[in-house]
């Protein structure tokens, strides 16, 4: 366990330091200096440049740049709202996008797992053609999809939600983002946790379970959804990065003031800053719940927790 | 012990009891002859009827895609500005009461029903026999044609993403398992850093280098869209090459470039082709949304994500715009899922059977 | 010409109540299907087999045969696709003292869980390897049973669960209750399934493949294992398998199924020394033999009909060098050879041409029967 831990944390590092020297080197190369205002003359950009530690040796500036991301400093938005600090700017809006995004998190695991749970279980009968239809549509449809029919029927057709985020109204206007949001991961859970369990209840060992005269909830939760967990923690990550991309057009479509959304104002007016230090987030965002959810992976499995160490394999 | 009794009624033919006449030679087993692999595959398939479903609306969207943006006089690009706005209208269908260039708008008044096409009192709109199957945009082209034109996009990701798929993924899992130990190691740590990095950043990274356009959405698509695939290529590796066949292939002195593709190979075909199927709904969903936040093709091509995008401007005062592009690609996406699992479920029936 | 035969029935079942052996399992004319996505699968195709308090029966067969799926049957654990067409499992056990006879069939899934399975009949699976959960400890999957079935706290549980351990040849026991499944040997895990079967004194032990999976020095061990704990419980066994080593070792009745029926059934010396029906002759002659210096070993040509077609005729007729012509019409009925041995095969009628078995097998009989006599004395 202690090798897998250092192991899953070592890559972990790894990773979001290679996404750092991206991101620096395209600082270094890339087109859209700070200073290539033309009515700048070379000594003013110079200036700048000693400013800014432009002029020191790569290693030392790479350093630097480490330290600011690290810190929280991602430098001044150059066009959204000049010269603030871009801290500021994702301060208020963070909050915003975890909050919906956690919600929809919650919501689709949860009624995932149930919907799962339930077409397995009634395996080959309409529950389950109904919960496979309603996973296949879920999976297949992109989220604005639902967005968009939510809002216009719900709540623009009906008017029993707000059409747009307001901050008067936190909770209510964020039910209509957060169920379009949780659909794909909704979809997702149910489907993936039918087929494991479906593949558990088919297991020598339910079998080796029931010839015991284990029957009933406890062989669903001790035996079969135990077992059947395991396989489902691993999607989680990558629903998580669906997430992050479906709640960029959901915010838009909402006009949350989330980080979403402000990526994309970001990305239409070439706001370099921006992009990279919402890239960083997101990134580290990513890592950190790849490496909770691989944390969690060992804990739960038995087979990796008391692994032996030579063979980490 | 219980046994059965014979028949009272059971009737004895003459020469009931005399030997099968035996021919000479070789036995030959025809218990399962009839019963072919690819034949027991594809029973299963054509017996899903969503899968068949999504066959077949994929086949159609295909033909549209090819023929449809030929089908009437418009182009494309081509804006008629006095023509702007226009709900859908289709001859024959129209006497119906549908489609008959009529819409609903909702204002600050009330609803007003107004036709473009034909004024109701009598004076010329010169529109009287112009037709827009869809309707048109708010640059007044034919969204019909350009709904089409947008499929072929989204056809053409479908198309690389397979071809990402076999090309990269395929071979870089197969590689990783066949060789094992340091190869797999090292190939394996690279595939799980890129893997790290979420695609949304892969692709806001490219977006600030290139344009945006097709190759940046390609260029993005091979950076991450093969690692799915690799993984389930290298673990079918991992398992089949402790079999006996791959043993007694290279028992014979096969080379690894034969064992992989010609012994390996052919045993995860079913699986490769389903994941594969699985891949392309994400790939179309990456253009699709990648067009939503402004990154998709430059005008004035179409794509069915940029039409979407800009069909949402007016989406309230004008849902008309919006449909076709979203029903074709949610047709699409259903399609392709349907079609994967019915891929599956006919590759591997033990899911449906237990 | 015509020619009409009928067989007793009624006097099989008077040598029961005559040696008033307790029967403790019946099936009669059992017959299953499953329903696939290639059509209806007709496994079981009318079975019939008695078991007595404290012996064991082997069931033996080609896979697919449908051994594993008429003991399913018996276990009430058959896969939701299956579809019991006719029969009865009748099955009798004691109940805190009280007598009690039930057809396992009409029984529901919850009655069965919570009355018959684990606490009177128990299961031994084929691959140690998977028939563990892999989530939880060796212990609590020991104790599982007996704290459901309360018939122990917890702490009889343990105590009675470090019993088994030791029981089954497990050292170490009180160490080896706190580990998973992962981290014992084949061996081992088919050890503590054998404890887990027998956790709540079972009447019956139905043993499916216990030593496919394992190695051939652990084969033996679990089956005089096995053995050992069927004498000092007195409980039935029931072995499905299609090794004729180990019916030979372990069992006293023999049922040889083919294509979802029993074609042979004796005493395993009725069966080994004068085996009547084709397919036996078939199987003891595929049997590997030290003795036997033919440079190839015999296989029975071709392979077993499949079943998603319906049979016509004897299921084994395409497959036997001594078909008749009424094997392709009609289907052989069970012919009585002695008070307890039965072969379903034309060649047993009185009008059937006189066929001996095979000579090589012959002479391999009658060798074994020398050794068996020389180990006797």
């Amino acid at each position: 366990m202690k090798k897998y831990l250092l192991k899953r944390i070592l890559i972990s590092i790894a990773t979001l330091l290679i996404i750092l020297v991206i991101l620096f080197l395209r600082l270094e190369f890339m087109p859209g200096s700070p200073f290539n205002d033309e009515k700048l003359t070379t000594a003013q950009v110079e200036l700048l440049n000693a400013k800014y530690g432009l002029d020191k040796p790569v290693l030392v500036r790479f350093g630097n740049y480490v330290k600011n991301m690290l810190t929280g400093d991602f430098g001044v938005s150059y066009t959204i709202s000049k010269n603030t600090p871009i801290s500021t700017l994702l301060m208020s809006r963070l909050p915003i996008s975890v909050k919906i995004g956690g919600q929809a998190v919650l919501l689709g695991t949860f009624f995932g797992l149930i919907l799962g749970i339930i077409a397995a279980l009634k395996h080959n009968t309409i529950w389950d053609t109904l919960t496979t239809v309603i996973s296949v549509i879920g999976v297949s449809l992109p989220s604005y999809v639902f967005a968009l029919g939510l809002s216009y029927t719900l709540g623009f057709k009906f008017e029993l939600f707000p059409l747009l985020y307001s901050s008067k109204l936190p909770f209510e206007s964020s039910i209509l983002p957060t169920i379009s949001l949780s659909m794909f991961t909704l979809a997702s859970i149910a489907r993936f946790t039918r087929t494991e369990m479906i593949e558990v209840m088919g297991s020598d060992y339910i079998q080796l379970a029931e010839s015991k005269g284990i029957s009933g909830i406890h062989l669903i939760v001790r035996h079969q959804l135990r077992n059947a967990l395991i396989p489902i923690i691993t999607v989680l990550a990558p629903l998580i990065v669906g997430l992050m991309t479906g709640s960029l057009v959901i915010e838009k479509i909402f006009s949350i003031p989330g980080i979403g959304s402000l990526l994309v104002t970001a990305i239409q007016s070439n706001d370099y800053n921006v992009i990279i230090a919402i890239a960083f987030i997101y990134s580290a965002m990513y890592i950190g719940i790849m490496l909770l959810v691989d944390i969690l992976y060992g804990v739960i499995d038995p087979r990796i927790r008391l692994a032996k160490e030579e063979s980490h394999e | 012990m219980s046994d059965t009794p014979l028949d009272e009624k059971m009737i004895f033919l003459e020469g009931d009891f005399e030997f099968v006449p035996r021919e000479k030679g070789v036995h030959i087993d025809e218990t399962f002859s009839n019963q072919s692999y690819w034949k027991d595959v594809s029973k299963r398939f054509f017996r899903n009827k969503g899968a068949v479903m999504g066959l077949i609306s994929i086949a159609i969207i295909i033909i549209m895609a090819i023929i449809g943006p030929n089908l009437n006089a418009y182009t494309y690009d081509a804006q008629i500005i006095t023509q702007q706005n226009l709900p859908p209208r289709i001859p024959v269908i129209e006497k119906l009461g549908i489609f008959d260039g009529s819409e609903k708008l909702y204002t600050s008044t009330g609803i007003i029903d107004q036709n473009k096409y034909i004024s109701e009192d009598g004076s010329v709109t010169g529109l009287e026999d112009v037709y827009y199957w869809f309707g048109t945009d708010v640059l007044g082209r034919d969204i019909f044609t350009r709904t089409w034109v947008g499929t072929r996009i989204s056809l053409y990701i479908s198309l690389m993403a397979v071809l990402i798929d076999m090309v990269f993924g395929l071979s870089y899992g197969l590689i990783s398992g066949y060789f094992g130990g340091k190869v797999d190691n090292a190939m394996q740590r690279f595939a799980e850093i890129l893997n790290g990095i979420p695609n949304l950043v892969v692709v806001t990274l490219l977006i600030i280098v290139l344009k945006p356009g097709l190759l940046t959405i390609t260029f993005s698509l091979m950076i991450t869209g093969w690692i799915g695939m690799s993984r389930i290529a290298r673990a079918q590796m991992l398992k089949l090459k402790q079999q006996e066949f791959v043993l007694a292939s290279r028992t014979l002195g096969a080379k690894d470039f034969f064992i992989i593709f010609r012994e390996i190979l052919p045993n995860i075909f079913g699986q490769i082709i389903t994941n594969t199927m699985f891949s392309i709904p994400t790939a179309i969903f990456t253009e699709a949304f990648l067009a939503f936040i402004g990154l998709g093709v430059p005008v004035p091509m179409a794509s069915l994500g940029l039409l979407i995008s800009d069909a949402f401007k007016s989406f309230t005062t004008h849902p008309y715009m919006i449909i076709p592009p979203v029903v074709v690609l949610a047709v699409l996406m259903l399609s392709f899922n349907m079609l994967a699992d019915g891929l599956r479920d006919a590759f591997d029936p033990k899911m449906k059977e237990m | 010409m015509t020619d009409e035969k009928k067989v007793d029935q009624t006097t099989s079942k008077k040598v029961d109540q005559m040696t008033s052996k307790e029967k403790i399992l019946s099936i009669s004319d059992l017959s299953i299907s499953f329903k696939t996505a290639l059509g209806s699968v007709d496994a079981i195709r009318g079975v019939n087999l008695d078991l007595h308090r404290g012996e064991t029966l082997a069931v033996v067969g080609e896979s697919g045969s449908g051994k594993s799926v008429t003991m399913k049957a018996v276990m009430g654990i058959l896969s939701s696709n299956g579809v019991v067409n006719s029969g009865k499992i009748d099955f009798n056990y004691s109940d805190a003292g009280e007598e009690m006879a039930v057809d396992i069939l009409t029984l529901s899934k919850k009655y069965m869980r919570s009355h018959i399975n684990g606490k009177h009949i128990a299961m031994i699976f084929q691959d140690p390897m998977t028939s563990l959960n892999p989530t939880m400890t060796i212990g609590a999957q020991i104790m599982e049973g007996m704290i459901w079935h309360k018939k122990a706290n917890k702490r009889e549980a343990k105590k009675r669960a470090l019993e088994l351990l030791e029981l089954v040849g497990i050292t170490d026991a009180e160490k080896r209750m706190k580990n998973y499944p992962h981290q014992l040997s084949g061996g081992m895990r088919q050890r503590v399934v054998i404890a887990i079967a027998l956790a709540c004194n079972p009447d019956l032990l139905i043993c499916d493949e216990p030593t496919t999976a394992l190695d051939v020095t652990i084969q033996a061990k679990i089956l005089e294992l096995i053995k050992d704990i069927q004498r000092e419980m007195n409980i039935s066994v029931i072995y499905i398998t299609h090794d004729l080593g180990v019916v030979a070792k372990v069992a006293d009745y023999v049922a040889v199924m083919y294509a979802g029926k029993i074609v042979e059934k004796g005493t395993v010396d009725e069966v080994f020394y004068d085996p009547r029906h084709p397919y036996t002759w078939g199987l003891l002659s595929a049997m590997p033999d030290l003795d036997t210096f033919d440079d190839k070993l015999y296989t029975i040509p071709g392979s077993p009909p499949n079943l998603s077609h319906k049979v016509e005729g004897d299921a084994f007729a395409s497959r036997n060098i001594y078909a008749l012509n009424i094997d392709k019409r009609l289907e052989p009925p069970m012919f009585k050879i002695t008070e307890t041995h039965y072969a379903a095969t034309w060649l047993l009628h009185e009008n059937a041409p006189k066929v001996e078995m095979p000579s090589a097998l012959k002479e391999r009989i009658d060798r074994m029967l020398k050794e068996a006599n020389e180990n006797g004395e």
